[in-house]
């Protein structure tokens, strides 16, 4: 295989890592406000994403700086071409990650108030910006033949991309309160999980639209196997939350999550950013991909490396695989 | 101010800021570090609790560090897109190291830490503070390794075809003799900063509650103290170092930071000069003999060149253009950075000398307390800026000129609204992160008797299986 195809596939699974991690932690963080209705379940709450969100994170920093490396030219396009979304959704992580960290270090209701609010925003947006920034990618966007991008903040804000944006929300929405079922007790659980039952609803007709429209823009027969896989994966992931086998849910978003993003890089592929201009001004794989020794250098350490890292933030998961309990309040 | 002006002060700001938290992160978790072994080793309840102390203040401030840094990443493509595609080859790969060897470490580790108090086994659990100890000075090569490659291009050639540079060899990036001196100077200043950090809290705490806890901040007012010192003179001897490679890489910026217009052999260094504004000629100033030319290159009878005569180099060499940076910045940064950084230690040592056998500290030395962290971290500052403004006005130098660098799509009303934004931003943040750390250090050690309020989450709450 060409190293350039590699590292679109490394990518593409930095991507679908980050989603599925921080797809989580974004729910609960939009959730965890509606869903605790007292200081002690909100905590609890919080608690369940406490020690691995951060963590979750580095794999959009990951993905940026894999671009970086291995496309610069996607890397250059995309970050400059997409320049608003990316300053709210840097805006949305600082203010999140801030009060994530900030909201336990006082004592005080109001300075929590504000911390969870910050934690909420700080999640929605860039849940809905992530959406409307992948909705774009593989729909196109105007690019100059230098691959500049010469569309305004407007043009990002499309039907087929707000529709992607809705659907991250939903989804995550749902991811996150699985999650919530799968690591609390008592009433926050069973809480959490009939509000799976019921945004999942609303996310899987949302999934089946945006996915759909997807591959009648660009799909392919892999892609459209892999679109129909996360639909059907997700269909189960809320008949198991509806069974209350959490752990099968979990599972069932997990892999419905994954595939989806895999299915639209499949379908992007060998194109990183389409042109809806002239079909020459679209910046491919190729085009766009280092040279040869840096991917080498790259694919090497990243072989020995990542497997390291896999392991080291599985463990994580590990240690703190058990439920968290509402404190008596 | 156009696309560019604006896109250069977004950087400034939000790296100046983002270097704010660096040093303290850096520093303050191997102290951290240190006291919870010094906790493991001896059983001493007091390491226990200024590990629990110190330990809260780090995660107050990395918070900081970490959101403050997710703009780093994303700020190269944004509004540096002709540069991202010239250096990305090169430059993408130490950063992409930085972030699978450093970012996943200190972020999982740190996690880890925080929640696994009475989870994991005592050694395990100091073993993961040890790891973002790791992950931290990783971090710090890699990135500096990256910003190396910007002050002193290698292992790299020039394809003119795509009109980029591509790397031929990683090893000669990561072993660039910029780095080589880079990583310590900044690794010692960033020691710097976190000892008068934990010795300007405990001077306040012994000052102000001279009967609360006197003997455990007595020993962390010593401990950091005793760390300004030691990384003062690392500082000093790197920093010695830095020059010599500096004068080679960068004659230009050296010269700029003497104000040096006329080559000299003896070269005298210049302790104040008053010259007009646009620095084009000096007015007033003290001199050391042959000082400069011991410090750039080793000899007191060595020649250093001058600024006049750089420039008509540069100008056979590159082209017409004027290759002169802002030179009383680069002037004033450098000595700023000096002679803050020299107080800093002496400030240091003085604590030392003044609460020797038992002593107790004067009053007035309260006012100390606040800006005996902040003299180190000031000239941090004055560094940072000094060597970035120095290589004016080359982005990448030689190869690749600031201007040439910006995003060409970008409009400055993008860019003013991202600088608007984060500067907004950054100093709503500034005022809640300082008035937390304040309200903490203010809290003292008692509080950090309870389960550590580092997460919501108390690790003595019961817990029940998943499974």
């Amino acid at each position: 295989m060409e190293l350039t195809t590699v590292w679109f596939i490394a990518i593409a699974m930095l991507w679908t890592g980050y989603f599925v991690l921080e797809g989580f932690d974004f729910g609960v963080g939009m959730l965890f406000r509606f869903l605790g209705r007292n200081e002690p379940e909100r905590k609890a709450a919080i608690t369940t994403i406490g020690p691995v969100w951060d963590g979750n994170e580095v794999w959009l920093i990951m993905a940026g700086a894999a671009t970086f490396a291995a496309f610069p030219e996607w890397y250059a396009t995309l970050f400059s071409g997409f320049y608003l979304p990316l300053f709210l959704i840097l805006v949305g992580l600082i203010v999140r990650g801030v009060a994530l960290e900030y909201r336990g270090k006082r004592d005080d209701p109001v300075w929590r108030g504000r911390m969870d609010l910050m934690i909420t925003i700080g999640s929605l947006l860039p849940a809905l910006l992530w959406g409307i920034a992948f909705g774009n990618i593989v729909r196109g966007v105007p690019l100059d033949a230098d691959h500049e991008y010469v569309g305004s903040f407007g043009t990002l804000l499309n039907p087929f991309a707000l529709l992607g944006g809705l659907t991250f929300v939903a989804v995550f929405i749902t991811h996150g309160a699985i999650f919530l079922a799968l690591r609390t007790t008592d009433d926050l659980r069973a809480r959490a999980n009939r509000l799976a039952t019921r945004t999942g609803v609303v996310a899987a007709v949302l999934t089946i639209a945006f996915l759909a429209w997807a591959q009648a823009l660009r799909g392919d027969s892999v892609s459209i196997i892999l679109t129909i896989a996360a639909v059907v994966a997700f269909a189960g992931g809320l008949v198991a939350n509806l069974l209350r086998r959490e752990g099968w849910a979990f599972i069932g978003t997990t892999v419905a999550i994954g595939l989806a993003v895999v299915s639209l890089f499949v379908a992007l592929f060998p194109n990183v950013m389409p042109s809806t201009l002239e079909p020459g001004s679209t910046l491919t794989v190729v085009e766009a991909a280092s040279s040869a020794y840096t991917l080498k250098a790259l694919t090497i350490i990243t072989g020995i490396f990542f497997p390291l890292v896999l392991v080291y933030q599985g463990w994580t998961y590990w240690v703190f695989r058990k439920r968290v309990m509402v404190a008596a309040s | 101010m156009d696309t560019l002006d604006l896109a250069r002060w977004q950087f400034a700001i939000t790296t100046v800021y983002h270097f704010f938290f660096v040093p303290v992160t850096i520093s303050l978790v191997a102290i951290t570090a240190g006291l919870q072994t010094a906790w493991y080793r001896t059983g001493k309840e007091k390491y226990l609790r200024l590990t629990k102390f110190y330990g809260k203040l780090f995660l107050i401030n990395i918070a900081m560090g970490v959101v403050t840094g997710l703009v780093q990443e994303f700020q190269f493509g944004m509004n540096w897109s002709d540069y991202s595609r010239f250096v990305g080859d090169v430059f993408g790969a130490p950063l992409a190291l930085e972030g699978l060897l450093a970012f996943f470490l200190e972020s999982t580790f740190i996690g880890l830490w925080i929640f696994g108090w009475e989870r994991l086994p005592k050694l395990v659990h100091l073993g993961c503070i040890w790891m973002v100890v790791l992950g931290t000075q990783l971090s710090a090569y890699f990135i500096l390794a990256a910003n190396s490659w910007m002050q002193n291009p290698v292992g790299f050639r020039y394809n003119a075809s795509r009109g980029r540079a591509e790397l031929t060899d990683l090893g000669a990036v990561l072993t660039n003799k910029v780095v080589l001196v880079t990583y310590p100077h900044t690794i010692f200043a960033a020691f710097m900063v976190g000892g008068a950090f934990v010795a300007g809290v405990a001077l306040w705490h012994l000052i102000r509650r001279p009967l609360v806890d006197k003997d455990v901040f007595r020993s962390a007012l010593k401990i950091g103290a005793s760390v300004v010192l030691v990384a003062s003179v690392g500082v000093a001897i790197s920093g010695d170092l830095q020059g010599k490679v500096m004068t080679e890489v960068q004659p230009m910026k050296m010269a700029a930071a003497e104000a040096l217009y006329a080559t000299e052999k003896p070269a005298s260094f210049s302790v104040f000069t008053v010259g007009t504004l646009d620095g084009s000629k000096e007015i007033f100033s003290i001199k050391l003999p042959y000082l400069l030319s011991f410090l750039a290159t080793g000899h007191f009878n060595g020649e250093v060149k001058g600024i006049n005569s750089l420039q008509d180099a540069y100008e056979q060499l590159y082209g017409p253009g004027s290759y002169k940076p802002n030179i009383p910045l680069t002037y004033w940064t450098f000595r700023l950075m000096i002679g803050v950084g020299m107080l800093s230690a002496a400030v240091a040592l003085w604590l030392l000398w003044t609460t020797r056998r038992g002593r107790a500290p004067a009053h007035w030395l309260i006012w100390l307390a606040a800006p005996l962290p902040l003299l180190p971290l000031i000239a941090n500052t004055f560094g940072w800026i000094f060597t970035e403004t120095g290589r004016q006005p080359w982005l990448v130098f030689g190869l690749l000129p600031t201007a040439s660098g910006v995003s060409p799509s970008t409009t400055s009303g993008e860019v003013i609204t991202s600088l608007v934004g984060f500067t907004l931003l950054y100093g709503v943040l500034a005022v809640v992160e300082t008035k937390l750390m304040l309200r903490t250090i203010r809290g003292g050690l008692a509080g950090t008797d309870d389960p550590p309020e580092t997460s919501p989450d108390r690790p003595d709450k019961p817990l029940s299986f998943a499974y």
